[in-house]
């Protein structure tokens, strides 16, 4: 096996491990682009991957499995509104709170339904979304590197991976051309200009909390039914919290997000894979150094060495109404 | 209603022996999950058995994170549990300083060694299972390269890889096999999507059997190789079910008799302290053959695998044991 090989190798890994990211942080993208702070992405992304499972597994239909996982995120995500857009209350404390719900509640429901220590059943194939080859896949990977790289990299993943890069310029056309997205983004930076003009702001962010619950429904149901094939407990293992990195990382904007996380699931897959080999000269090379790259990556931008990240003016400020 | 009262004091003082008569057991699993379809699993299967036949409700406790175990040990022996096992290396410690507060109540710890007088710790030749299930994969494997993948990065799974890799030495001499490890917490036991991912992995260098030597993370493992055509092998309790005709085999780990042997022991008042080493000959550790994975394995699969069970039994061979010297030879 020569470098390309495995070079193409972790690329196709890079791409299955950056799809749950990449949706959760264009969700993170719409909420805070609007104003409201999105740290439950985590236990939505958890909560979705447990109805996806659950009503995969009771119906053997994975689109039902789809709808499911999205229904509830949209659900967690009105809480999150209710609480933090219509009640004012803080963002952050709200955020938290859903994390703590979804995982101790899928725990809990799992175990009580399935009995299974809060995993689901496995699912059968009807159940999952599989993986798509392209045509002339299988022909063309022995044809070259750029057949192997259409075979493997391009061809060969489930649906849900097509649709989240599709949802970046979904996301980008939204936000930066339609009026709904001018009207987001200004009442995330400015939410009283916004309101002088005489659009609910209420409204808006309630709009903008539910696209976040719609996309990251998407990314728990990839866990949960597309990548694996049950639920298990706290199977998002963190990722809510490195798609936020990612998009304070790609500074608030679409289509820096999806290299942000392609590059943090490249991070991973190259983690994975250099597990174990020694590096010429160096010697082996601890793996977390790799895992951890990610928030160190994100702390020196924060920190002003790769340019400035500003985040939403009024981000994580509730709107009160002058009287 | 002098009577009355007498009677109600001796059915009082009955209840007390009948209570006397009988054991309380507690089992304290490791953080796995109690249904793991693997080790953690094969622990509560022990206990359910000697429910079953004896009536004897037993109490357990899954712990969900490191620190837990002490607590949960510390409580059962509190409230009079007897005996309390535990399984897991991690609760090594917690049984240390839980064993010497309570002197009288019996400890079981499984995987690990603790020296007092009332700790009985069961050890496992894992190394002598895992060459077993190595020189299936070294006959099974068409590329002459398989794969491992381990749970959390300690001693006792390195363990497991080195038995296996010696095993699948001796079955092809020239075999390459790709080791890999989830991770170096608590939590590499339970993350199958990073097992599947370290699967596919070794799937794209090459390796066409992958054994997962991983708790729950292992789910992930054998997920990945059916799906994708290759051969896996389970570890602790029998998975050969989980994909009928990719499951290889298991190595199976008998912890369900070192729970059982424990609660009844107690029962009988045989319980003994000290160490006990179970492995191919006790039958402490095996490979598992059933309808599931019957056409995998051909005839001169299963006589290689018999004359390696005979000459482990036999002495004329010696598997190495990582944690002996905490190298493998290559």
């Amino acid at each position: 096996m020569d470098y390309i090989d495995i070079f193409i190798s972790i690329l196709g890994s890079t791409i299955r491990l950056s799809i749950p990211l990449i949706f959760t942080a264009l969700a993170g993208l719409f909420s805070e682009r609007s104003g409201v702070f999105d740290i439950g992405l985590e236990g939505k992304m958890l909560s979705s991957a447990f109805a996806a499972a659950c009503v995969a597994y009771i119906t053997g239909n994975a689109w039902l499995g789809l709808l499911a996982g999205i229904a509830i995120s949209v659900a967690l995500s009105l809480v999150h509104g209710f609480a933090s857009i219509t009640n004012r209350g803080n963002q952050i404390v709200s955020g938290v709170a859903i994390n703590f719900v979804a995982a101790g509640l899928t725990i809990v429901l799992g175990q009580a339904w399935f009995g299974q220590g809060g995993r689901t059943p496995q699912l059968t194939a009807s159940g999952r979304f599989g993986e798509i080859k392209f045509p002339y896949a299988a022909e063309l990977r022995d044809s070259g590197y750029l057949g192997k790289f259409y075979a493997d990299v391009i061809s060969g993943h489930n649906i849900l991976t097509y649709m989240a890069f599709a949802a970046v310029p979904i996301s980008w056309w939204i936000l930066y051309r339609t009026r709904f997205g001018l009207r987001l983004r200004a009442v995330g930076e400015n939410p009283g200009a916004v309101d002088t003009a005489g659009i609910s702001v209420t409204w808006l962010r309630y709009r903008a909390v539910i696209c976040a619950g719609i996309l990251c429904g998407f990314s728990g149901t990839y866990l949960a039914i597309a990548q694996s094939a049950a639920f298990i407990k706290d199977m998002s293992a963190g990722k809510g919290y490195i798609a936020l990195a990612a998009l304070i990382f790609a500074k608030w904007k679409p289509v820096p997000v999806m290299f942000a996380c392609l590059l943090f699931g490249f991070l991973d897959a190259f983690a994975n894979f250099m597990q174990g080999k020694s590096v010429p000269g160096i010697g082996e090379v601890p793996v977390q150094i790799f895992q951890a790259l990610p928030y160190v990556l994100t702390c020196i931008l924060l920190a002003g060495f790769i340019g400035v990240a500003h985040p939403p003016k009024a981000g994580g400020v509730p709107y009160t109404k002058e009287r | 209603m002098k009577k009355t009262l007498l009677s109600l004091l001796a059915m009082a003082a009955m209840s007390a022996t009948a209570l006397a008569a009988d054991i309380k057991p507690a089992l304290v699993y490791g953080t796995g999950g109690k249904f793991d379809k693997s080790f953690n699993e094969a622990a509560f299967n022990g206990a359910e058995k000697f429910k079953t036949e004896t009536g004897i409700e037993f109490r357990d406790f899954e712990p969900t994170g490191d620190t837990q175990g002490e607590q949960a040990i510390r409580n059962f022996a509190s409230k009079g549990y007897n005996p309390v096992v535990a399984v897991s290396f991690a609760w090594t410690s917690a049984i240390e300083k839980v064993a010497a507060e309570f002197p009288d109540t019996k400890f079981v710890l499984v995987d690990s060694v603790v020296d007092k007088p009332n700790v009985r710790s069961v050890v496992y030749n894992e190394h002598e299972g895992s060459y077993l299930v190595g020189v299936l994969a070294g006959m099974a494997s068409k590329t002459g390269k398989v794969g491992f993948i381990g749970g959390m990065d300690i001693p006792l799974i390195r363990k497991f890889e080195c038995g296996y890799e010696q095993g699948a030495r001796a079955a092809n001499p020239k075999i390459e096999v790709f080791q890999n490890m989830t991770g170096t917490t608590g939590a590499a036991w339970n993350d199958p999507v990073r097992g599947g991912e370290l699967t596919k992995n070794q799937i794209d260098q090459g390796a066409d059997v992958v054994y997962a030597a991983a708790g729950a993370t292992g789910l992930g493992v054998l997920q990945t190789a059916a799906d994708n055509g290759k051969l896996s092998i389970g570890v602790d309790s029998n998975q050969n079910y989980l994909h009928p005709g990719s499951v290889l085999t298991s190595m199976v780990k008998r912890v369900d008799l070192a729970v059982y042997n424990a609660f009844s022991d107690a029962k009988n008042d045989k319980f003994t302290a000290g160490v006990q080493a179970l492995g191919v000959k006790e039958d402490g550790v095996g490979w598992a053959l059933d309808d599931n994975n019957k056409s995998l394995i051909t005839p001169e699969m299963q006589a290689a695998v018999d004359k390696a069970k005979a000459d482990i039994i036999a002495g004329t061979v010696k598997v190495h044991d990582y944690m002996s010297d905490n190298s493998c030879p290559k």
